[in-house]
């Protein structure tokens, strides 16, 4: 088998995986091969179990899948899991390994092939300590074993690319990139390392001794590899955002970060907050003072910025954009898991009626282009802007084109200059327009003075109790939903993916595109004819286009990663049509290609109703 | 040249009779008329409660949030343009309870500007509840039995959170609330400046004439102005950490003053880089103009798109 491969290194938190992953998917693309690449880590820093999976395919890929060609493990827990422990959570991947593939571990387990309880797999014993050693030894540094003793990962790494014999030197490349600067020498020394496992791997189990191979492509235009959160932190400095807020929180502060990392390029100013109150009330400060900005966070946070996001409505602030990286809930629930259940959430936080935009991007090129765009809508229609990603989206990596921004213009809206509010002595921050949008000034403009306020108001911004007033502000911020739901196109909104008629459609929103898109091939290959509506738009939400294609399908079937089906319940809600069945998964963990495949499989065939997926 | 009538707005007020919250509109108006700042250079930013009022009748950029969080949403504002004159005011509720963790953080930052905190003991607009200020064991009119929890000394708590200028005054002497408001606005740096304040509805122990020390047999006010003693809480030079240090102990000592006699005036000073010159540090083009008026939107992202190919 030759470039279609999976890859999976697990150890405990603090091992290193994330490294020698991440080099061995840059190695990959360098060779002109695509990748997924997508981990799982405890809410722990150091100690508990985490892997990361790599998948490696000459085309495109959209998706994991749950079986392993190829299986690193670091320690003893990663084949067999935590089973001797009072509390276990879970039973180790031996069981993952595909038939004919492969475990790399550390021979000094002195383990008894027997007790894999698996005769249709490889075991690749590697001793890592004496080959570190080794390695050490080329630079004088064997006496500090302990200081490089994470260093094992990368011997691992040598030995995979020697068992799938793929090209050293692009490893050597990507292993150099990481250690630039005063690091170097410590780049030399995992080369080192890297080589030992790659020569132990070729000279001990041979040149055939594992079946799956890599071989290198010819290199098309320019790719990257990237993940949920940089793409939405590039999408915002490509849409002059100026303002970042967050409180530290698992999975959205990495976007922060990353956003900090570039201020004194971009000039971006960076804020961490105390609290997600604050954070969000800060943002929404600098949105009225003129400057584009916005908030990251997950469900916890969320729950705390309730108060502001209302706040942000009634007084038509232009944004916040706030990225909401979903994650298992409630309260604290799996912090570090990935899930999609705060639709309706994200759709209904605070109390009272105000209008919002709500956007799930389905990818990690989605999400750049739907955050440059929630911001020209921030502004436009002057409300707040949410994003619904997840933990999946965030730290999934894939292997992209670059971004395309031909064409991507920044669009301010009714923003008033000094000019403007020169030949209007009169100015009224909430005046009645035709459209429900007022023409906005900033504090510091000359004859924009004006005045904001939580309570309801009238055309100047000061407090009001009268009804008739109340009547007609309330419809004027009302309709600038249905404004945004007329001007912004169905393109953005929705796509309908596969054949535009099939008996079946998957209907989904957000991270499970990939997985859907790639299940729906192995569907076809089975004689099950499929095609995938994805909802992008939740609000203003795309209600004629989604009835139409719901009404023309025979079964409909709902794939969601929570455990109702908030999206199946809002098409209810906003067209009348009751979705037929589910495929659901609310175990934390996002869905594989192979489970799309399953969930649809066992509907059309077994005649289920609905159907819950752990593949855990 | 600006008048007082350039900075009132035409809005009806409907604060009760006598409302210590007269005196601090006031001040204010005056102290921007001394000052001659022009009012769309301002932003007034307030919380909720009677207080939360405030902007309504000043006429400059007005914002009035949600009930604790007025420094979060000023801080979002100054940060953004950083030219204009910020002032906060909020009530001791909306402050040192529901905001009480956004008054410590907004210290540690030391932004250049103002806040204003109404300082009366009540929650007047929900009807006279003890708000944190109220000191244990007191009852007001309508609380249904004395407190049985300390109050928080303002003063003291914004000096360990970090204000780089933090002064008392009194609503119903507004020249010397005038005077203070200044300095604050003045000072580079945030600054508290906490002002005692009578609810003549709700607060029937802190009356006008409890201030005044009428019930004392020496009939002796109960204020006196701590730069008539020969205090000085200014510190001349931050860099000297033992200064700093004493001047912050004397000011903590000074500020749990409470009873027959209650200091106000200037408790700290000190004059250290604000939060916008550490950003500017980082990001010198900010000195160059108000953030806002940067053009930053057409950047250019292919060097972040290369660094990932």
């Amino acid at each position: 088998m030759v470039n279609s491969f999976t890859w999976m290194i697990g150890g405990p938190q603090g091992s290193g995986i994330n490294s020698v992953a991440e080099n061995f998917a840059k190695a990959c693309i360098r060779g002109g091969l695509h990748v997924f690449a997508n981990i799982e880590y405890h809410s722990n820093i150091k100690g508990e179990h985490s892997y990361y999976r790599l998948r490696v395919d000459s085309r495109e890929l959209r998706s994991h899948v749950d079986w392993v060609d190829l299986l690193v493990a670091l320690d003893r827990e990663t084949m067999f899991g935590d089973l001797n422990k009072v509390h276990p959570t879970h039973r180790g991947h031996r069981h993952e390994v595909s038939p004919g593939g492969g475990i790399i571990y550390d021979s000094s387990l002195k383990l008894q092939p027997e007790s894999f309880g698996r005769d249709d797999i490889k075991l690749f014993p590697v001793p890592y300590m004496d080959l570190l050693i080794d390695a050490l030894k080329e630079f004088g540094k064997d006496k500090e074993l302990s200081k490089y003793q994470v260093m094992v990962n990368t011997i691992a790494l040598g030995a995979s690319i020697g068992l799938v014999d793929y090209d050293f030197d692009l490893a050597i490349e990507s292993i150099k990139e990481g250690f630039t600067g005063r690091k170097a020498a410590l780049g030399d020394l995992n080369i080192s390392a890297a080589r030992h496992g790659y020569d132990y791997a070729k000279k001990m189990f041979g040149q055939n001794a594992f079946p799956s191979r890599l071989r290198k492509q010819p290199l098309g235009a320019k790719r990257m590899m990237i993940r949920g959160v940089q793409s939405i932190a590039i999408g915002k400095l490509k849409a002059g955002c100026g303002f970042q807020t967050y409180y530290p929180i698992t999975p959205a502060t990495d976007e922060s970060e990353y956003l900090e990392s570039h201020q004194p390029d971009y000039n971006m100013i960076v804020v961490q907050a105390e609290d997600e109150i604050s954070a969000i009330n800060m943002a929404t400060g600098a949105a009225h003072a003129g400057l584009r900005s916005s908030t990251s966070t997950s469900g916890p946070g969320f729950s705390l910025m309730a108060e502001g996001l209302g706040w942000a409505g009634i007084t038509e602030a232009p944004g916040p954009v706030i990225i909401l990286w979903q994650r298992a809930g409630p309260a604290t629930g799996l912090p570090t898991r990935t899930e999609q259940a705060d639709l309706r959430f994200a759709l209904h936080a605070a109390h009272g009626e105000f209008p919002r935009i709500i956007i799930a991007p389905g990818d990690v090129a989605e999400c750049f282009y739907d955050t440059f765009d929630a911001f020209n809508y921030a502004e436009r229609y002057q409300v707040p802007v949410i994003i619904l990603a997840d933990k999946f989206l965030a730290s999934t990596y894939k292997d992209i084109p670059l971004f395309d921004t031909s064409g991507m213009k920044v669009d301010r809206g009714d923003l008033l200059q000094e000019a403007d509010l020169a030949k209007s002595p009169d100015y009224k921050r909430y005046q009645f327009t035709d459209l429900g949008i007022s023409p906005r000034a900033r504090p510091g403009l000359k004859g924009g003075v004006f005045w904001t306020t939580g309570d309801e108001h009238d055309e100047y911004g000061h407090i009001t109790e009268a009804a008739d007033l109340r009547v007609r502000m309330m419809t004027k911020r009302m309709n600038k939903i249905e404004l945004a739901g007329q001007v912004i196109p169905n393109s953005k909104k929705t796509a309908l993916h596969g054949p535009s008629s099939a008996p079946i459609t998957l209907v989904g929103w957000g991270s499970t595109k990939g997985a859907i898109l790639d299940g729906m091939e192995d569907l076809r290959g089975d004689g099950i004819e499929t095609n995938f509506l994805q909802i992008r738009y939740v609000n203003p939400f795309p209600t004629e286009f989604v009835q139409k294609i719901l009404s023309n399908s025979q079964r409909t079937v709902a794939i969601e990663n929570n455990y109702s089906g908030q999206m199946a319940g809002l098409i209810r809600e906003r067209t009348g049509i009751a979705v037929d069945n589910k495929v659901l998964k609310f175990d934390g963990r996002p869905f594989s290609q192979n489970e799309v495949y399953e969930g649809v499989k066992d509907i059309v065939r077994d005649g289920a109703k609905e159907v819950t997926l752990s593949h855990a | 040249m600006l008048e007082l009538k350039n900075y009132r707005t035409q809005v009806h007020n409907d604060w009760c009779p006598g409302c210590g919250d007269f005196g601090i509109v006031n001040a204010i108006q005056m102290t921007l008329l001394e000052m001659q700042l022009e009012p769309h250079r301002i932003g007034l930013f307030s919380g909720i409660g009677c207080s939360g009022k405030t902007p309504h009748f000043v006429n400059a950029y007005g914002f009035h949030t949600l009930h604790g969080r007025v420094l979060p949403i000023a801080t979002g504002a100054k940060l953004a343009n950083p030219s204009l004159t910020v002032i906060a005011v909020g009530g001791d509720g909306d402050g040192l309870g529901i905001g009480a963790g956004h008054f410590v953080n907004t210290g540690r930052r030391n932004l250049d500007f103002t806040y204003v905190l109404h300082d009366n003991g009540v929650y007047g607009l929900t009807k006279g509840q003890a708000s944190p200020t109220l000191p244990k064991g007191l009852k007001t009119k309508s609380m249904p039995a004395p407190s049985i929890i300390e109050g928080i000394n303002p003063i003291a708590m914004a000096i360990a959170s970090g204000y780089t200028f933090v002064a008392r005054s009194y609503a119903l002497d507004v020249r010397h609330l005038k005077a203070t408001l200044r300095a604050a606005i003045e000072h580079r740096g945030s600054a508290f400046v906490d002002v005692l304040q009578t609810c003549p509805t709700y607060n029937d122990i802190n009356t006008k004439e409890w201030y005044a020390g009428d019930d004392l047999p020496s009939k002796a006010p109960r204020l006196y102005k701590l730069e008539e003693t020969g205090y000085d809480g200014r510190v001349t030079d931050p860099t000297v950490r033992d200064e700093a240090n004493s001047k912050k102990g004397n000011a903590l000592l000074k500020s749990f003053e409470w009873g027959e006699k209650i200091p106000i005036g200037v408790f700290f000073k000190m004059e250290v880089a604000t939060f916008e010159d550490q950003l500017a540090n980082r990001m010198p083009a900010l000195k160059e103009k108000p953030f806002v008026e940067h053009d930053i939107y057409s950047r250019d992202i292919s060097p972040l798109l290369d660094e990932l190919a």
